[in-house]
Order: structure tokens, then C-alpha cells, then sequence
């Protein structure tokens, strides 16, 4: 079977030529959750807007290919890439607020996509786009398929967006931060959610996360980022019990841990950082930037 | 919640208050010659600077008493209005329509789009709007179509910064995003999620911009630069109430708060309506 996401030594640079991506490569087996993990503007979303194609126009992709299953996006067209993407992919985006048009009712706004973009028959979208807010657990569909979106609580607008990312059966779903946005007592219903969506469908899911409890719980595979650079990458359970890199050592020391709720939050130890600093910078000596 | 009640309640007063106003003037305006009273071209020397009507002296039949020509003030503003209504909607749909349709590719496309329809925008607002109708006219010539062709000229700026901000501001928003990704092509996007939302400003905007072109008709007219014929407009009234201030004080007052009246109720009917359909985010 086709790897369903191949990233090769990706890297990308911003118009001053500072590189925020650096040689990214990871993959993600069909089915496979695949977790990246890092502090924020480690580059965890942009590995994810490129992948869906939509990196800020001042964001430049300058080495490395991704495919998706099997192709080469970068070889492609802008428009079959387009459509590659629509077709095979689905974000779950971290803010519900705003990933819903404000002025469209929930159900024209799930279903057009169905009908206009892949062509189905509006009775079948309709009834997929129920089917998949019963599984969202929407308990009255019909209200929430009427609905404009600030009708709708933050928990339950996330639950319309996991039921529009599964709706056309993705192979591969970009989770960014999904859970980031909610109220605690919401996130772990909604983690659980997607737990339970993706391995009913099977989908592959590249999950965007700065909490390595929720690393812990969704994933099976772990890739730890830093500065854009991957600096560990293991299985889930073999990063937990001998995480390798000083790096994701000092992060899982820094986690808050609940059996001591007294004890001083630690951040990251700063002789690690220096030493990450280092690494980078030496890195980027060696690393000729293509077509100068 | 309780704010938010609070201010769409007051907007449902202005929207009725404007819009009651505004429909009066416009039922007017399109029924004058059966509501007004007397032709409103007709001169009678004998009639000459009556008063209104609760002042001694006035005769019944001209509520709003006469100018010095005796033309009855009431039906020359009735009349005036038409002008007036025909103006503010040809020229601020006219307007609207490019305005916005510029701002709305500037906002979203961005790049070279933009820089290029932002720079005209501010060459365009640089120059001193009053003049530049007063130059247009007197290139393209008198008469009710070129008018409104200046006004449109010379407005649509407005409309083009505000919907490019709009645009800007909504093309950000994740849900652009998950279209994009879903596949939508950018026209399709640009009209099928960005627009729907810069609705309500471009309504509110038009309904500014109806009055902003009365008031720069009623300029032209003033200057005699309008409508050439002899149909009365709203500014040629003033024009002719201003030699007269200090005989008969109603020819210029009349229509200065009948052009007030119909530009305040304008812009308020614009803003309440917005405040009534602006999409909401949370």
C-alpha cells in the first residue's frame, strides 16, 4: 500500500531567506495517526498548510517534495493539485469560530462542497451530511442543519467541522490544534471524538498538538519539532517510555503533572536550548540554499 | 446579550424613523403631480412671497407659501424630489457597483491587484471632490445623466476602501481557508463566501452614499451646473431662497431641512440596517 503522506527533506523560507521549515521529512501510513508535536512557531501548521496547499503567499517552498499518496504535488498543475487535495484531504482546524461562513446555514454550507465540488447528488449529500452528524453525535440534525453558525456553542461547531472533514471520506485529515480553541470539559470529548471517527473510517490523520497528553492519548507516531527542524521521531509508546533527543526529554520534564498539583511549573531547560540553537545553526551553515 | 438586544432594539426605531421619512419623500416624489398642490412652474406676480401657512398673510393652497417668482415652494419640493431620488439612486448604485467590485478583488486577491487599485484609489481621492464634480460637469456637460455620471465618477472610491477592508479582513478568516482547501476556485470563493459577508456594508454604504449624492447634486444645482432645464431641483431652490433670505426666509429654509431631513435619514437608514444583518462571528 501507498504511503498515504510523504514529506522528503521539505524546507521553506520567508522573503528575508530565514528558513522556517528545515529539511521536514515524516510520513504517514494509511490509517496511522501521526502526531507533531512542538512549541508554538515551531512550524507544526505550516508543515500542515503545506501539505494542504495553503502556505501565506510570503511563505516559499524551495526544497523537497511531499506526496500524497504516491503524488508528487509539486509535480502537479496548480489545478489538479487542487483538486488532488480536495479530494483526498480535510482540515480540522484549531479556531470553530471562524472556519464556518458566518452568513451560510450548516447544511447548504456541508453539502455544496459534496455537490458542486465532487459531483454528488444533492439527496446523497444530504443524507451523508446526516449520517455524519449522527455520528458526531448531533442528537436533533435537522435544527443544527438549519442553524447559522453563532447559533451553535464553540463544542458543537467543532463537531459540525469533524463531521464536514469526514463527510467525503479524506484519506488524509490535518488535525491543527483541534482542541486548542475549547473549553476543557469540551476537549476531551471532542479528542475522544476523533478517536472514534478515525478509526471507524480509517482515516489517516496528521494531528497538530502542543500537549503531549493528547500526543499520549491519539497517536501512534510522534514527530517532535523544533525551530522547523524534526529533532526526534518515534512511536508513540517508545517516545514515552525512552524519549532519545535532550530536547523532547526537557519538554516531558516541563509537562505539568497532575499527581503533584503544587509543584512550580518548569520550563525547558535552557542548556538544551542552547544546545538545539547550535545544532540549528550549524546546520544552516552547511545547508546551501537551491537556486541560490 | 442584553447589549446586544439593546442596540438592535434603537436600530429598529432609526430603521423605522429613516425609512418612514424616506418612503414620505419618495411616495412624493413619484406620485407629485397628483399629491402637489399647485404646478409647480406656474408664476403668478400676484402671488409673490407668501408665507406659510401659520403666518398672517398666506393663502390656502400654498402650505409652504411661495418665492418671489409666486411658484408654490410645496410642489416645487415635491417635484425637486424626484430629481433628487433619481440622482441618489443611479448615481450611488453606479458607484456601488464598480466601488465595490474593485474593493472586493483588491481585498481578496491581494498583490498586484491590490497595489494597483489602492494606488488609483488614492490618486482618485486626492483631488477635492466638490471641484471634481464641478469639472466634470462642465467637461461632460449639463443635464440629469451626466450628473450622475460625475457623482458615480468621483464616489466610488468610497465604496472601493471600505468593501477592500471588508474583504481583507473576511478572506483571513479560516472558513476562506477550508474552501480553498475543499477545492472552491478563487472567483467562486470570492463571490460565494467573501461577498455574502460584506453584504451589509456595502448596503449601509449605499444608502450613505444615496445621500452624499444628494447633497452634491443640491451643490451642482446651486452652482447652476445641474439639470439645465427649468424642472426644480433641490439646490437650484436654494440658490434662489438665498437672494431672498431677508424677504422671505422660507424659500431657503424649507429645502435646507427637507435635504437634510432626506441625508440624515439616509445615512441612519444605513446604519441601522447593518447593525440589523451584520453576520454574526460569536
Amino acid at each position: 500500500m501507498n504511503t498515504c503522506l510523504d514529506i522528503a527533506k521539505l524546507s521553506a523560507v520567508l522573503p528575508n531567506g530565514q528558513r522556517v521549515l528545515r529539511s521536514v521529512s515524516l510520513t504517514v501510513q494509511p490509517g496511522e495517526v501521526r502526531a507533531l508535536v512542538g512549541e508554538s512557531g515551531a512550524g507544526k501548521t505550516m508543515i500542515g498548510k503545506a501539505v494542504l496547499g495553503v502556505l501565506p503567499s510570503s511563505v516559499r517552498i524551495v526544497e523537497g517534495d511531499m506526496r500524497l499518496e504516491g503524488e508528487d504535488l509539486g509535480k502537479l498543475d496548480p489545478k489538479a493539485r487542487r483538486t488532488l487535495i480536495g479530494a483526498r484531504t480535510a482540515l480540522i482546524p484549531q479556531d470553530p469560530l471562524t472556519a464556518l461562513n458566518p452568513s451560510r446555514r450548516i447544511g447548504p454550507q456541508m453539502t455544496d462542497r459534496l455537490v458542486r465540488i465532487l459531483g454528488w447528488s444533492g439527496e446523497k449529500a444530504d443524507k451523508r451530511v446526516r449520517q455524519l452528524l449522527d455520528e458526531v453525535q448531533i442528537r436533533d440534525p435537522e435544527r443544527v442543519l438549519r442553524c447559522y453558525p453563532h447559533e451553535l456553542s464553540g463544542g458543537m461547531r467543532q463537531r459540525v467541522l469533524i463531521a464536514g472533514a469526514f463527510v467525503a471520506e479524506p484519506r488524509l485529515i490535518v488535525a491543527d490544534e483541534p482542541t486548542t480553541a475549547l473549553d476543557v470539559t469540551v476537549q476531551k470529548q471532542i479528542l475522544r471524538l476523533i478517536a472514534q471517527l478515525q478509526r471507524e473510517h480509517g482515516t489517516a490523520i496528521l494531528f497538530v498538538t502542543h500537549d503531549l497528553g493528547v500526543v499520549a492519548k491519539i497517536s501512534q507516531k510522534v514527530s517532535v519539532l523544533y525551530a522547523g527542524k524534526v529533532v526526534e521521531e518515534a512511536d508513540t509508546a517508545a517516545l514515552f517510555s525512552a524519549p532519545q533527543h535532550p530536547y523532547t526529554r526537557a519538554l516531558m520534564a516541563a509537562t505539568p503533572r497532575y499527581t503533584d498539583p503544587f509543584a512550580s511549573l518548569k520550563p525547558v531547560d535552557e542548556a538544551v536550548l542552547a544546545g538545539l540553537a547550535a545544532e540549528i545553526a550549524s546546520a544552516d551553515k552547511a545547508w546551501r540554499r537551491p537556486h541560490g | 446579550m442584553d447589549e446586544g438586544r439593546v442596540s438592535r432594539h434603537r436600530a429598529g426605531a432609526k430603521l423605522w424613523l429613516a425609512g418612514g421619512w424616506l418612503l414620505l419623500a419618495l411616495l412624493a416624489a413619484i406620485l407629485a403631480p397628483l399629491v402637489a398642490p399647485q404646478d409647480p412652474l406656474a408664476q403668478d406676480l400676484m402671488l409673490e412671497r407668501l408665507p406659510p401657512f401659520w403666518i398672517d398673510g398666506a393663502e390656502p393652497g400654498y402650505w409652504l407659501g411661495t418665492d418671489s417668482l409666486g411658484r408654490d415652494l410645496l410642489s416645487r419640493l415635491i417635484f425637486g424630489g424626484r430629481i433628487a431620488f433619481i440622482v441618489a439612486f443611479a448615481a450611488a448604485s453606479t458607484a456601488c457597483l464598480v466601488g465595490s467590485a474593485l474593493g472586493l478583488v483588491a481585498g481578496y486577491f491581494g498583490g498586484w491587484a491590490d497595489r494597483v487599485i489602492s494606488r488609483i484609489v488614492d490618486v482618485w481621492m486626492a483631488f477635492p471632490p466638490v471641484l471634481f464634480a464641478i469639472l466634470l460637469v462642465a467637461v461632460l456637460g449639463t443635464g440629469l445623466s451626466s450628473v450622475v455620471l460625475a457623482i458615480a465618477i468621483i464616489d466610488w472610491t468610497r465604496f472601493c476602501r471600505v468593501i477592500r477592508a471588508e474583504a481583507m479582513g473576511q478572506s483571513r478568516m479560516d472558513y476562506v481557508e477550508n474552501a480553498r482547501i475543499a477545492g472552491y476556485g478563487r472567483v467562486g470563493i470570492m463571490l460565494r463566501e467573501v461577498l455574502p459577508n460584506v453584504v451589509p456594508s456595502i448596503v449601509a454604504l449605499l444608502s450613505l452614499e444615496m445621500g452624499i449624492a444628494i447633497i452634491v447634486e443640491a451643490i451642482l444645482s446651486f452652482v447652476n451646473l445641474s439639470i439645465s432645464t427649468d424642472d426644480p431641483t433641490w439646490g437650484g431652490i436654494i440658490a434662489e431662497g438665498r437672494l431672498s433670505i431677508h424677504q422671505a426666509w422660507w424659500v431657503l429654509v424649507f429645502p435646507l431641512v427637507t435635504l437634510i431631513l432626506t441625508v440624515l435619514s439616509f445615512s441612519q437608514f444605513g446604519e441601522a440596517l447593518k447593525t440589523r444583518f451584520d453576520p454574526v462571528l460569536w
